[in-house]
């Protein structure tokens, strides 16, 4: 779950990670309130999940009320890059002197943790990699010593962070560190890290991306759920507890596992057709879930076929094939299905889905992929 | 021969007791995999359908001489399963469980890496491993896999992803093509065992001809695996990787599958495959056709 910049921040002051004193608002009223608060002048920022907001018009500096006025009711309701602006950030603004760069990941690849340290922030990291790849420093970290004290003081100078800066940076990336390994998140960014004429270091930029899979140790990530960015289809998924994505095709997807869903979306796109969307209805699913599932692809308006693509392991043919006949008996489907349907109990699954009487424009069954994908496509595209 | 789990091998469940313990561990011994115990701390001295049950993985080695180990419990208490049983000598570990936060994986990687390094872990969020005939530990379902043919020639199969390993399985079956050894590896974004560890084994087992490697989006592990296909894989191999449609960003249901800043595209790791000189099918069937080809060559 990718965070808004705000949301950011309030994660990173959880950690005692320094950040501007502001504050978040919906409306141009609470945008000049919290302004007031914060002691002007102040930086009216934009919260969207794109990057270029800057450029956009999207980030404005206020020197008082007036001027906070007309940014918010400018800002809030733009549409940045298909992303329409619901709320702004309001801060203090900051007197910078210098910007660094700082993060946390995991390396894939060494399997261990990796900062990412640069003298040079402001600008995106990709950017300096490409012109000047020296002035990254890239540490790896065994996730089990964790970061010293001593490690991230090193990890400063050999950055070339000036000496009046070093021992604040080095003090942040220990405060960023916890915020990445306890925090439990796949990204922790700060760019840019600043240096304020006063000596202090400061988190200027907030980039968060939690890893969904501790969200049951952190009851607090349900606020942030709250506000993800999801379109209607998505949200709906959610409220089944589907694994869904949407896409912009017209060929409904449901399939069993990630890697077969994957798959499902190639195959058919190589045959000519376009996927609605990514659906995995996971090991093990029921009747219960396949309804669910279908009641999802219906409500998407730009399904003209739907392509049901099971192989059968933890989940069994026969609870898949009942699924899909309760659906039939609760919703009225908008498009036909084509489903293909091996492994476990499919010869079960087969006889269920045949014995219900259910009429050849509403249900195909297809002994393969290939074929169950050329069916749905050409369904799809009115052949 | 095999890789990695035979006839020999002694496998005890962790979590045995609970429903997706109980039903696939079940459904391993049913297939003639020698299961010898289970685990439930407090349920230690009770059975399942005649197996005993242990307070820990060390009683339960200790007793039955278990040098392998299914772990199947919440995403919660997997880490620690997973240390236990490597303390308790537990040679191979094969851990189905989905969800656990990546900064566990992580930390259990690096830790058996440190002080359990006779230890191999296969997943967290695999489907297990199967050497058709002679031992399949975790989710698979074994009729699906061919036996390997003695005086033909057979096939080793590693995949990130489960379902698209059976679809491999399936594949073959399809083509009366044998299986030395099926690995799923799993799709978390840090795996015990990877792509190499499963080459490298494929390329010294005996009774494997020819490989086939199914890959996805996210990550770089197929692309390290083709450098190693050039320098040290000289047995025929095709591939597979699913996600050349994935939108960038997003994550493709595995925790794992995901296309970020450019990296990790399904094109790439095809490109890199092929300049290895894999071939590479353009979905599972293709990998299937080319497989059969690289069959009816060898003679």
């Amino acid at each position: 779950m990718d965070l808004f910049e705000y949301q950011g921040k309030q994660y990173f002051a959880r950690f005692d990670i320094p950040v501007s004193r502001g504050g978040v608002a919906t409306t141009v009223d609470e945008a000049v309130k919290v302004a007031d608060a914060s002691g002007y002048p102040v930086v009216v920022k934009a919260q969207v999940q794109v990057g270029g907001r800057g450029k956009a018009g999207g980030i404005k500096l206020a020197n008082n009320a007036e001027e906070a006025r007309l940014h918010a009711n400018n800002i809030l309701g733009m549409d940045i890059k298909g992303h329409v602006v619901k709320c702004v950030w309001v801060e203090n603004a900051s007197d910078i002197d210098e910007e660094y760069y700082a993060s946390f990941t995991l390396d894939r690849g060494a399997k261990k943790h990796l900062l990412m340290l640069s003298a040079q922030g402001g600008i995106e990291i990709e950017v300096v990699a490409e012109k000047d790849p020296d002035a990254i420093i890239k540490l790896h970290i065994d996730p089990v010593d964790g970061l010293s004290p001593g490690a991230a003081h090193k990890a400063a100078v050999d950055a070339k962070i000036p000496a009046k800066a070093v021992d604040g940076v080095a003090k942040i990336l220990v405060q960023l560190y916890r915020c990445f390994t306890e925090g439990d998140c796949d990204l922790a960014e700060i760019n840019p890290l600043i240096l304020k004429p006063t000596g202090e270091v400061h988190a200027l930029d907030a980039k968060v991306s939690l890893d969904d899979n501790a969200a049951f140790r952190h009851p607090e990530w349900d606020e942030y759920r709250a506000t993800e960015e999801l379109d209607a289809r998505e949200q709906l998924a959610r409220t089944h507890g589907l694994q869904y994505i949407g896409l912009d095709g017209t060929v409904g997807i449901i399939a069993n596992g990630a890697g077969l869903a994957m798959s499902t979306l190639d195959v058919v796109n190589q045959v000519g057709g376009t996927a609605a969307n990514f659906l995995d209805i996971g090991g093990g699913a029921n009747a219960d879930v396949m309804a669910a599932a279908l009641e999802v692809i219906n409500f998407d308006e730009k399904v003209t076929s739907i392509f049901i693509n099971i192989f059968g392991g933890i989940t069994r043919g026969e609870e898949v094939a009942k699924g899909i006949v309760e659906a039939l008996s609760r919703v009225t489907l908008k498009a036909p299905i084509v489903i293909r349907l091996d492994g476990t109990n499919a010869e079960e699954g087969r006889k269920i889905l045949a014995d219900a009487g259910i009429p050849e424009s509403t249900l195909i069954s297809k002994p393969t992929m290939l074929e169950a994908a050329r069916a749905a496509v050409a369904i799809s595209n009115g052949k | 021969m095999a890789i990695f789990v035979n006839k020999e091998t002694k496998v005890i469940v962790q979590g045995l007791t609970g429903g997706q313990g109980k039903y696939h561990g079940l459904r391993n011994q049913a297939y003639g995999t020698q299961v010898v115990g289970g685990v439930t701390p407090g349920k230690g001295g009770t059975d399942i359908a005649g197996i005993p049950v242990f307070n820990s993985v060390a009683q339960a080695v200790a007793a039955t001489g278990a040098d392998a180990s299914f772990i199947a419990v919440p995403p919660k208490a997997a880490p620690a399963a997973i240390l236990e049983a490597a303390a308790a000598g537990i040679r191979f570990i094969v851990c189905i469980t989905e969800g656990i936060p990546a900064q566990d994986e992580a930390k259990v990687f690096n830790t058996l890496v440190r002080d359990y390094p006779k230890t191999r872990l296969l997943g967290p969020n695999c489907p297990g491993i199967i050497s058709p005939g002679k031992c399949n530990i975790g989710i698979t379902a074994g009729e699906i896999a061919e036996l390997p043919q003695a005086g033909k020639k057979n096939v080793g199969i590693v995949s990130r992803s489960g379902t698209l390993t059976y679809q491999a399985l399936y594949e073959l079956k399809q083509r009366g093509i044998g299986v030395s050894t099926c690995v799923g590896i799993g799709g978390d974004p840090v795996p015990g065992t990877n792509f190499i560890d499963c080459l490298r084994e494929f390329q010294n087992d005996p009774e494997t001809d020819a490989i086939i490697m199914i890959g996805e989006i996210g990550g770089s592990a197929e692309e390290e695996a083709a450098e190693f296909i050039k320098a040290h894989v000289t047995k025929p191999m095709s591939a597979y990787i699913a996600g050349v449609t994935a939108p960038a960003g997003k994550k493709m249901g595995h925790a794992g599958a995901i296309v970020s800043g450019g990296k990790g595209t399904a094109q790439g790791k095809m490109d890199a495959l092929s300049a290895a000189g894999v071939k590479v099918g353009n979905n599972p069937t293709e990998a299937g056709d080319l497989m059969a080809e690289i069959i009816a060559a060898l003679g």
